[in-house]
């Protein structure tokens, strides 16, 4: 590779029209007179697509003809065509590092309007680059050593999949979870849209296979606390909560469970979104993995008081038990991280008008989810507060969602799970089931054929945006919502 | 606290117990407010549906007059309150209704900047006097009403200055404030039936009966209302509604009304005997 002379620069510089992107607000003819002045520039051109082939080989054949050791181009965003134009300078013979490029696209024409003003911005950004370029020193590329191991943060069904794939492919995965168990939101789902398929039946392998997979560390019940380090050798803390438990010893037999003091189930059960119970000690549902239970240090009274008789020592015949557990933190080198951190739901409360918390019938969809699981708190079955079954059903679409006062865009799923969930609804109870929705959207592979056949058996609205909940009526005639409109300009009246 | 006060003419006609209720409350809660000398219809009647431009002309000379005055303007008809916040949005927004404006308003050598703030007494009552200073005031509890508090269209559509768009709470804040009950009532901003009461008559008044229903549903002892023309509808056909649907009988009142009697005005000064359907003796003397 040819290496620049030591001595005087001789820079080529090259402007670009990109068609009327460029030219149709910067007077490019001017910029490249302007350039031919400038120091050490011995040729100035102008040309409509520099990207093109034949404008990749104007600037290789000016390298040999005008003996150019310095190489400007004035186009687009280095992210885009740096590597083009370094690439046409090395097949000219220079040092690729002796080239710069300068943006007049993204910072110029296309945030300014067409004049001169324009133009000499471009003239300004044009002389910085050309004075910059002769400083330049030819550099060489190397290889270095990135750390081969990856980190996954999250275990839901993405973060599982993408540790899956890289195990298999023979790199080490530590995978670290929030939750005392991997599995995610999936695992509290009982079918998927738009097939209506098992969920479980597509979760559970990949849990199991993650877990005994030799290529992956599983750290559930862990948080990411620092990332140090440079793209390729991260060092990453990791704080592992403690669960009160060894994960080493214990098998998921739930003895403790039964033997803890509290015989009732009374504290609030986060898996099933609030509709059940747990224990202080508790597995959080019978696949969690890895099977190991965890203790709420809020709930237990050991934990808050140390006064407790503690049946549960008692009854785990593996000792397993570790009231003084402490938190751990650990430190691993990974050269690459993948965030797979999931997804909350929308705050329902915040819009009042719909009644969830207030109403004794409104929920959100994750506590429906959690309703129609076979597994679920009620074994799958769709119920009132009082026990009986909904005679009619209201889904309402969009909450949260494009909305000035709250998220302005589309979540982008909530239409295909109100589908799914309306359809689950209708099998389970035969209830009629009413969608109140802005905009149906159901732009994926198979999506609009899941809606096709739904409103022949179900009532679809278009939603009100004053809408509010009215709570439980008595007569099953006035509990239909009225047929929604749009709302109009009101007509002045005085 | 001063404002320009802007009646319109339902709170000369069919309104009257709207003004004088305002005007007894704010006396007594130390909010000082004048008349709008010489002002004109607001435009919402006719105007708006057969020229827009000649009824933004008409709400561009009260706003001039109330800039003259220099304070900030308060309309107290929801309809008012609407056509002079759609002047303003449409002169600032449309340089053309600008130049029309200033030209209308030459020929009176009045001029109109923007500058001037068009409030509803909801707005300033509740947030400028303010809740600690209502309480403070009450002289006899509302105990025992059971208000369903009805906003009607305007003033949150399509502007919503000073309450949520989509479940206005103000009046709630307000009646919970001086000692009612307020039930909970899902219809608060659907439509009462405006002007269709006029025109075709069964129209509006189904849509009227469906609010009064549905309060009286939920066990409300009156609705409250901060409308003048919402007031009229929902209290004066409701023997021609019990007639045509089912029997219907709800006191409908000002939520200045209401306040008044909290803050222990006399019935008569509050305009409480202009109601058709009239609030039960009981309860004014609770």
């Amino acid at each position: 590779m040819k290496q620049p002379t030591n001595g005087e620069a001789r820079i080529g510089f090259y402007v670009c029209h990109c068609g009327t992107n460029i030219a149709g607000v910067v007077n490019v003819a001017a910029v490249a007179q302007y350039a031919a002045q400038l120091p050490g520039v011995v040729v100035s051109r102008d040309y409509k697509y520099m990207c093109s082939d034949p404008g990749q080989e104007l600037i290789q054949t000016d390298i040999k003809e005008h003996q150019l050791n310095r190489v400007v181009v004035a186009s687009c965003s280095p992210l885009l065509h740096e590597h083009t134009f370094r690439t046409a300078c090395e097949k000219g013979g220079l040092n690729p590092f002796c080239f710069q490029m300068v943006n007049i696209r993204e910072h110029d024409s296309w945030v300014h309007e067409p004049g001169d003003a324009a133009t000499e911005k471009a003239k300004a950004l044009v002389r910085a680059a050309v004075k910059r370029v002769a400083l330049h020193t030819p550099l060489e590329v190397k290889r270095t050593r990135i750390h081969p191991d990856v980190l996954v943060v999250g275990g839901g069904i993405a973060g599982i999949q993408a540790a899956l794939t890289i195990a298999n492919g023979g790199q080490n995965v530590y995978l670290v979870e929030r939750e005392p168990t991997i599995g995610g939101h999936m695992a509290k789902f009982d079918k998927t849209f738009p097939t209506l398929d098992c969920a479980a039946c597509i979760l559970t392998p990949k849990m199991s296979a993650v877990a005994s997979h030799p290529n992956i560390k599983l750290w559930t019940y862990s948080e990411v606390v620092k990332v140090d380090g440079f793209v390729g050798n991260y060092k990453v803390q990791v704080r592992r909560k403690p669960r009160y438990v060894n994960e080493e010893l214990c098998v998921g037999c739930a003895k403790c469970v039964d033997a803890c003091v509290y015989k009732e189930e009374k504290f609030e059960d986060e898996f099933n979104e609030g509709l059940a119970k747990r224990k202080p000690v508790y597995l959080p549902f019978p696949q969690a993995t890895p099977p190991v239970v965890v203790f709420d240090p809020d709930a237990c009274i050991q934990l808050k008081t140390g006064k407790c008789k503690k049946s549960c020592l008692e009854a785990c015949d593996r000792n397993a038990i570790i009231f003084d557990q402490k938190p751990e933190t650990k430190e691993i080198e990974v050269g690459t991280i993948i965030l797979a951190t999931g997804f909350r739901t929308f705050d329902a409360t915040r819009l009042p008008q719909y009644g969830f918390g207030t109403l004794p019938n409104v929920y959100t969809s994750l506590q429906i989810e959690r309703m129609v699981n076979a597994s679920g708190p009620t074994d799958g079955h769709i119920m009132l507060k009082d026990g009986r079954t909904p005679k009619a059903v209201g889904i309402i679409h969009c909450i949260g969602s494009r909305d000035n006062r709250t998220n302005r865009w589309c979540s982008r799923v909530c239409c295909m799970y109100s589908m799914k969930l309306a359809h689950l609804i209708k099998q389970h109870t035969g209830a009629e089931v009413f969608n109140f929705y802005i905009d149906i959207r159901a732009p994926g592979k198979g999506y609009e054929e899941f809606y096709g056949p739904l409103p022949a058996r179900m009532d679809f609205r278009e939603r009100r945006r004053q809408g509010e909940m009215g709570g439980q009526r008595h007569d099953r005639k006035a509990a239909r919502p009225r047929p929604a409109r749009p709302a109009r300009q009101t007509p002045a009246v005085g | 606290m001063k404002f320009s006060y802007f009646p319109g003419c339902s709170l000369k006609g069919t309104g009257r117990a709207y003004e004088e209720s305002l005007l007894a409350v704010c006396r007594a809660l130390g909010v000082e407010v004048l008349e709008l000398d010489d002002w004109n219809c607001c435009g919402a009647t006719a105007y708006m549906a057969v020229s827009e431009a000649a009824g933004y002309m008409m709400n561009t000379r009260n706003l001039a007059l109330a800039e003259r005055d220099s304070h900030e303007l308060l309309a107290p008809c929801n309809a008012c309150y609407l056509s002079l916040k759609k002047t303003q949005h449409y002169i600032a927004e449309y340089p053309s209704v600008a130049a029309q404006a200033t030209g209308a308003l030459a020929a009176e050598k009045l001029s109109y900047t923007g500058k001037v703030k068009v409030r509803h007494p909801l707005d300033v009552l509740v947030n400028d006097v303010g809740l600690p200073a209502i309480k403070k005031a009450v002289k006899q509890p509302l105990k025992g009403f059971k208000v369903a508090p009805y906003y009607g269209c305007q003033i949150v559509r399509p502007f919503a200055e000073f309450d949520d768009q989509q479940n206005p709470v103000l009046m709630d804040k307000l009646f919970q404030a001086l000692g009612a009950e307020v039930v909970r009532y899902p219809l608060k901003t659907r439509c009462c039936g405006g002007s269709l009461t006029g025109t075709l008559g069964e129209v509006g008044q189904r849509l009227s009966f469906i609010l009064l229903n549905e309060a009286q549903r939920r066990g409300a002892t009156c609705v409250a209302t901060v409308c003048p023309l919402c007031q009229f509808n929902l209290d004066s056909y409701q023997a021609e509604m019990s007639r045509q649907w089912s029997p219907v009988r709800m006191p409908v009142v000002y939520f200045t009304q209401l306040l008044g009697l909290a803050l222990g005005l006399d019935e008569k000064a509050l305009g409480l005997q202009r109601c058709i359907v009239p609030l039960p003796a009981q309860e004014v003397h609770a």
